[in-house]
């Protein structure tokens, strides 16, 4: 299987900070990470690998020069080549057009690696949250996309993917070229190797600036061409777990229920 | 806090160990250490990840780092816990000699078993009546042909009950004592090798410990590790390596509880303020740190010393002594400061304290490296 798997560098924190006059994320100063969820895509395709060692995994990331850092952590972990792709032209993009930009830098790494069979993204980003990118990579690539997977494996020549569902587990079957988003699974992501890790500190990886997506439109992407506009962005607020109402029998369960809605003024 | 340069490669090998240590070790490890068990799952991840490996040759399998990174990894993983570090370390020591000393076709069984496969490897060397007197070894091996047949007890093994590979230290010539001892390369599984006895100890309750019988056990002469009658040789050899491990084993240690001392004393109140508003406890911070650094230094500079290719008999002593007599004293000023709290086992002093006793007995008793400083000054 050819794989290609897109990471993204989040700030390691949930209380995001946001410029009050631009309405965008300020990084400096919090600790980037490689986003957990993109952590676990890698997983799935590194166990891929481990059954078909003949398997390749690419990793992707756009963003600042510093964004290597994760690429260089995704290869100290599983991946065989990583791609920056980085330049003004695409700052400020929104969901769209960072799902745009990425399935064009795909096409044209395609240009020389061949074709891919799976495009692996996390869930969503810990700190946009949209779980819009990945979808979005299907749509502009035509490719059919399963999300909320767990594993996935190949039987029969075949894509097969443990999907995480309301209360339990759906195993999916699905025709390469395929985009797939991973959650969070039971097992942990293997740790790196020393010898992959020492590797992928003296690893060049290469950068993909706009002028080298000579197919891409330019209309489409940047701050200026993003439809989405933030307005406002805040931490919102923990849900109080609710109460569960599981008596004995129903008529208590009822009796219970009518309890409580009567001493809350509710009824 | 003192502070060390380190390189990026010593810093990344930091933060690998510390990922490995809070995720793999740290919220498990205390049930292990109560039950007394070899935490058999975390030790292979470690595998996995290549910590056996880490000083030795890229061209045989090793990760290609220095020694003093190997100290830095180490005392790293020994803030997590000792036994877990020590599988690792003692993995080196037992193949150090091999590496430097074994045929090409004994470092390429290494380098299946012990880097590819990601296995352990146990030196074996003590036995009832030879503990500080390994010259009074008594595990014998008689030649046959072109065969070797073993046979002893070997006891106190770290490793032995999961190692793959065995450098075991035999008596070929009974008559000449430390000159009639030779090292062979045994693999897991030789017919009439088996493990023994598990100890029950005080403390460094993951590290595997066994006692390990030879009946009859049949090797080829090509088992032989550096030549007939070297055996007392490599075993120094692998104990001279092994010095700065066991250094930075016990470094971690004691760093590893000043830094809950440190914690506890800032939160505690008595007498209206903090512990560690009074001076006689600053004090008692002041000398765990001064003794931990002092060590830390003797310990890197040994490794450095092995780095480019110094003899250090003599310096390996100094930082092994120091070193694991600074945990000691370290972890019993830990459990002093936690007052009748360190003395729990609720509480992270106590099993450090408990851990840190075996570093002045093993790999050469604190008496043994007085011995050959002494010795050293004296000839
Ligand atoms: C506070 C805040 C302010 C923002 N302000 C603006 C703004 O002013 N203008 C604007 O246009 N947009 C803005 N954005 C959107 C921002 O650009 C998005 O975060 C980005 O497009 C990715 O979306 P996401 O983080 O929701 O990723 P998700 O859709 O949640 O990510 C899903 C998966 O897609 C992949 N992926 C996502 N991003 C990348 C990447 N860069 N490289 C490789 N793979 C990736 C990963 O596999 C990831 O797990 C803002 C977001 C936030 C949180
Ligand atoms: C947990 C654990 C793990 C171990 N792992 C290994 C291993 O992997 N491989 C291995 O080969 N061995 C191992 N050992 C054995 C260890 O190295 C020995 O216990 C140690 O060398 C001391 O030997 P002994 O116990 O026989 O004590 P003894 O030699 O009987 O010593 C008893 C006391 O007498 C003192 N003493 C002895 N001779 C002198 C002298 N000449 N001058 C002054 N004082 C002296 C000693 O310092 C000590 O205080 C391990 C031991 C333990 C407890």
């Amino acid at each position: 299987m050819k794989m290609l798997v897109c990471v993204k560098q989040v700030p390691d924190t949930t209380e995001i900070k946001i410029d009050p006059v631009k309405n965008t994320l300020i990084r400096e100063g919090v600790p980037s990470i490689l986003n957990p969820f993109d952590s676990y895509a890698l997983e799935a395709a590194a166990r891929i690998k481990d059954k078909d060692p003949s398997s390749t995994i690419t990793v992707i990331c756009m963003g600042p020069e510093q964004a290597k850092a994760v690429l260089k952590e995704s290869l100290a972990i599983a991946a065989d080549k990583a791609y920056l792709i980085s330049g003004r032209e695409f700052g400020g993009s929104d969901t769209l057009c960072t799902s745009y930009i990425l399935s064009e830098a795909i096409k044209e790494i395609e240009k020389t690696e061949g074709k891919f069979d799976i495009i692996l993204c996390g869930k969503q980003a810990i700190d946009g949250d949209t779980a819009q990118v990945g979808p979005e990579i299907a749509e502009h690539l035509g490719y059919p996309q399963v999300t909320y997977g767990l594993e996935a494996f190949v039987e029969d020549g075949m894509v097969k993917v443990k999907k995480e569902v309301e209360d339990g587990a759906e195993i999916i079957g699905i025709q390469t070229p395929c985009v797939l988003t991973f959650t969070k699974p039971s097992f942990d992501p293997r740790f790196p190797t020393i010898r992959r890790k020492m590797a992928a500190n003296k690893a060049n990886i290469p950068v993909l600036a706009f002028t080298d997506l000579p197919d891409i439109d330019p209309e489409k992407i940047g701050l200026k061409h993003s439809p989405t506009h933030v307005k406002k962005t805040f931490v919102p607020q923990k849900k109080t777990g609710g109460i569960k109402i599981q008596e004995e029998t129903a008529e208590e369960s009822a009796k219970k229920l009518f309890t409580l809605l009567s001493e809350a003024h509710v009824i | 806090m003192a502070f060390h340069v380190y390189t990026e490669e010593q810093q990344d090998m930091i933060a690998l160990a510390k990922q490995f240590g809070e995720q793999a070790v740290d919220p498990v490890i205390a049930e292990y250490d109560e039950k007394g068990e070899f935490p058999e799952e975390i030790v292979n991840t470690g595998l996995e990840m290549g910590l056996q490996s880490l000083d030795f040759p890229e061209e045989w399998g090793g990760a290609g780092l220095s020694t003093k990174t190997a100290c830095v990894t180490f005392e790293e993983l020994a803030k997590h816990d000792t036994g877990v570090a020590c599988a690792f370390s003692v993995t080196g020591t037992a193949i150090a000699p091999i590496m430097k000393y074994g045929t090409d076709a004994q470092k390429a069984v290494v380098q299946k078993k012990i880097f590819e496969e990601g296995g352990l490897a146990s030196f074996c060397l003590t036995e009832p009546g030879a503990g500080s007197d390994s010259g009074a070894s008594r595990t014998t091996a008689v030649k046959d042909g072109d065969k070797y047949i073993l046979n002893g007890n070997k006891i106190f093994i770290t490793n032995g009950g999961y190692a793959k590979l065995f450098l075991v230290i035999a008596a070929t010539d009974k008559s000449k004592g430390n000159k009639g001892l030779t090292a062979f390369l045994v693999e897991k599984g030789a017919k009439g090798f088996s493990v023994g006895k598990e100890e029950n100890k005080c403390g460094f309750r993951s590290s595997n410990t066994v006692e390990l019988v030879f009946d009859n056990v049949e090797v080829s002469e090509d088992a032989v590790v550096g030549g007939v009658g070297n055996g007392f040789k490599m075993a120094m050899y692998a104990l001279d390596h092994g010095r700065p491990y066991i250094g930075a084993v016990a470094v971690g240690l004691g760093q590893r509880a000043l830094e809950e001392a440190v914690k506890y004393v800032k939160e505690r109140q008595q007498f209206g303020r903090p512990i560690a508003d009074n001076q006689g406890v600053q004090w008692m911070l002041a000398d765990m740190e001064m003794q931990i650094e002092s060590a830390r230094c003797l310990v890197y500079h040994v490794a450095e010393l092995i780095d480019e290719g110094q003899p250090i008999t003599v310096n390996g002593s100094i930082a092994k002594c120091m070193a694991t007599d600074a945990a000691m004293k370290v972890c019993t000023d830990a459990v002093q400061l936690f007052g009748g709290y360190g003395y729990m086992k609720e509480y992270p002093v106590e099993k450090l304290f408990r851990d840190a006793k075996i570093f002045q007995i093993v790999e050469g008793t604190n008496q043994i490296q007085r011995m050959v400083v002494a010795r050293s000054l004296l000839k």
